[in-house]
């Protein structure tokens, strides 16, 4: 990288940061604008990734540095049928809405919990447990390589803050919806979302962004998952943004003993996606699954960087990755798993499977094995490729003709993932949005 | 109801079939048996009208129409059924929902109503006591992960659901253990009617204790090269298959 580069398209960003910082977050307690002051002379230190380097090869983000992103001026009045279409029909939940980038508190429901659970704005946690908070934010999504993370965190204010004690079952799904309106300017956010699961509780959280078509806009997400001994997390993401948005996201996770973790994410808009993951097993006899899907048509892009970490023995993962991509569009993959030392029994196996159904469609995939201890089983295997021609005529044979053939081998390429659906509405929406998605001309159709 | 003439196909321009003759009756067990590479499989595949074959000469008339101008699909719904010696495993389709698209495919195609998923849950569950089995493999992605075993019982499974009127059986017997081996021949054995056929591919005898042919035909090179009844297969499992390599020779 040539010196001097690196603070190249920060510079916008740092004049948000500066107005930010005097008006919206100046009310913020000393440790939380040192925390963002902290991550601001990180990011504008680190710069915007260039395909030079190993990480973000494949994926150039210039484009992100040559819009005039701003943080949202006003709160958008949005009447609430229309995120509806976002919603789980789940009677009884949480749900917390942000409307670009901020929290909007007269769209969001939350019901009463058992006592202790909290499901709010990351802001209101911060005057209301602030120490809690303090303690956890950043812990397991550090800015030390990321600029974007750092990004986020100079940002930090809005997101979901949920905090589950210890034993506890917070028994209905979280819903939390990112929705980014058509601005007059581009409109820029950084949702920081930080879950805390304590010993022995359990949480079901849905999380989506989605928003305006037609229109670039930016969506820089963070969301920390910390999953303690014996607890579950069982984690959506459905990434439904607009056809010209850019999204990136980070979502990192730490497990303790015998604790169990699964995160689905699901990629389905829009231009340009890039998702860092890191998912750390840290307590002996965890289990962690990542359990991902992204289907693609027209010029999208889109880029999953996984790192699932076994810092200790008997840690079961499961890392499942499937791709539809037509037309254009490009899909990168890359799953590094490490096993540290000492971890003996480590048990991991990945798969990434991607279907090509146009030969302008392109998928790079690479998976990374770093593995420091002996008594370990992992595997790994990527596959990319047209439909398979002998499971046509198989389905042909039965009566399925050609064309409705290729629409099942498609969709159950899609749906295959589901399988690992534990929440059933969740399993329906995914479905009708894969069936939806297919139809839109990805894929050509669905059954 | 099948009635092949002087069939020839190729696979990457290589000829396989080299003029088969072979005439089935409704009602009738036709077996198929023959060395390794003699062309049974093709035979079989050739019939259920896989792409990567290509018939360059004779003829193949189903219920007085041309085979080998149909589509697969169209051959399915006229009530063809291929038993594959390798069955395709369907990622993320479950068998239930693959079987029911199949039967869906061919019910709209005779003008039948389709089924919703009730009316199938019934439809399946009929079947499944005709044949004496469970429903086990109906919510597992179709062929996907199962065993050898799974996998075979899984195509007689299909076969029962679909009704064929001709079924051809390609090496449905090979790696099974003389149990499953059973099961599949017994479920077979109840599916049989008057107005159905089916023609058994295989390189074992063995298989025909449980499905007794009416006819046993030895294919070799590309060529029918003996024909006769039930005690052919005995004869071939006694002498083995070189006396008729140097006859076809």
């Amino acid at each position: 990288m040539a010196p001097g580069n690196k603070a190249v398209g920060t510079e916008r960003f740092v004049d948000q940061y500066q107005a930010f910082a005097s008006n919206g977050a100046a009310r913020a307690p000393a440790w939380l604008k040192r925390v963002r002051e902290e991550a601001l002379e990180r990011f504008t230190a680190l710069g915007f990734p260039t395909t030079r380097q190993e990480k973000w090869r494949f994926t150039n983000v210039k484009p992100i540095t040559q819009h005039a992103f701003a943080l949202a001026r006003d709160a958008e009045t949005l009447v609430p049928e229309q995120l509806d279409p976002y919603f789980l029909p789940i009677e009884g939940g949480a749900r917390l809405v942000f409307v670009n980038g901020r929290f909007a508190e007269s769209l969001s429901t939350v019901p009463e919990f058992a006592p202790g659970v909290k499901v709010q704005n990351l802001g209101a946690a911060v005057e209301e447990s602030g120490k809690l908070v303090e303690e956890y934010l950043g812990r397991h999504s550090p800015v030390d390589d990321n600029p974007f993370t750092a990004l986020n965190t100079a940002f930090a204010g809005d997101g979901a803050f949920i905090h589950v004690p210890a034993n506890t079952v917070v028994d209905k799904p979280v819903q939390v919806l990112f929705f980014t309106t058509a601005g007059s300017e581009p409109i820029m956010s950084h949702p920081r979302n930080l879950v805390v699961v304590e010993q022995g509780a359990s949480i079901q959280l849905v999380e989506s962004y989605g928003g305006a078509t037609g229109h670039p806009y930016l969506t820089n997400a963070v969301t920390e998952v910390s999953v303690g001994d014996n607890a579950r997390a069982d984690c959506y993401r459905i990434q439904r943004e607009g056809d010209e948005a850019f999204h990136v996201a980070t979502s990192n996770s730490r497990q303790g003993r015998d604790s169990w973790y699964s995160m689905t994410p699901v990629v389905f808009g829009g231009a340009l996606a890039r998702h860092d993951i890191w998912m750390a097993l840290a307590g002996e006899g965890g289990e962690g699954t990542l359990n991902g899907l992204y289907i693609a048509g027209g010029n999208q892009h889109v880029d999953h960087n996984t790192v699932i970490e076994h810092a200790v023995p008997h840690c079961d993962s499961h890392e499942y990755f499937n791709g539809i991509l037509d037309d254009r569009s490009h899909a990168v993959f890359n799953g590094r798993i490490i096993v540290r030392r000492g971890a003996q029994k480590t048990d991991s196996k990945q798969t990434n499977n991607n279907l090509l159904l146009s030969e302008d469609a392109r998928a790079d995939s690479q998976p990374q094995l770093e593995i420091y201890a002996d008594d370990v089983r992992c595997t790994h295997g990527a596959t990319l490729g047209p439909l398979d021609d002998n499971a046509l005529f198989y389905l042909q044979s039965r009566g399925i003709g050609a064309e409705a053939g290729r629409a099942l081998l498609t969709y159950g390429f899609g749906v295959e993932i589901l399988n690992r659906v534990a929440v059933p509405e969740v399993r329906d929406c995914l479905d009708r949005l894969i069936k939806e998605q297919l139809r839109s001309g990805r894929g050509g159709t669905a059954p | 109801m099948l009635e092949i003439k002087n069939l020839h196909a190729t696979a990457e321009g290589q000829e396989i079939l080299r003029g088969i003759d072979l005439t089935v009756k409704p009602g009738e067990i036709h077996a198929i048996m023959g060395p390794n590479g003699s062309g049974k499989s093709t035979l079989a595949q050739v019939l259920a009208g896989h792409p990567s074959y290509e018939v360059t000469k004779g003829s193949v008339k189903y219920l007085g129409e041309d085979l080998v101008d149909m589509e697969p699909e169209d051959r399915s719904r006229a009530g063809v059924f291929l038993a594959f010696q390798y069955p395709v495993a369907i990622r993320g389709i479950t068998n239930a929902y693959f079987l029911r698209s199949a039967v869906n495919a061919i019910r709209k195609h005779r003008g039948e109503d389709e089924y919703d998923v009730l009316d199938f849950v019934e439809v399946l569950e009929e079947k499944l006591k005709q044949i004496g089995w469970d429903d086990s493999l109906m919510n597992r992605p179709v062929n996907d992960g199962f065993s050898g075993g799974e996998k075979k019982r899984n195509e007689i499974l299909q076969m029962a659901v679909l009704e064929p009127k001709l079924a051809i059986l390609d090496e449905t017997d090979s790696g099974l253990d003389i149990d499953a081996l059973k099961i599949v021949a017994d479920a077979v054995n109840k599916l049989r009617r008057p107005d159905n056929a089916t023609v058994v591919v295989t390189h074992y005898q063995r298989l025909l204790d449980y499905i007794v042919p009416d006819h046993v035909h030895v294919l070799a090179n590309g060529r029918i090269v003996k024909s006769g009844g039930k005690e052919l297969a005995l004869e071939l499992e006694e002498k083995g298959y070189d006396w008729l390599k140097e006859e076809a020779a």
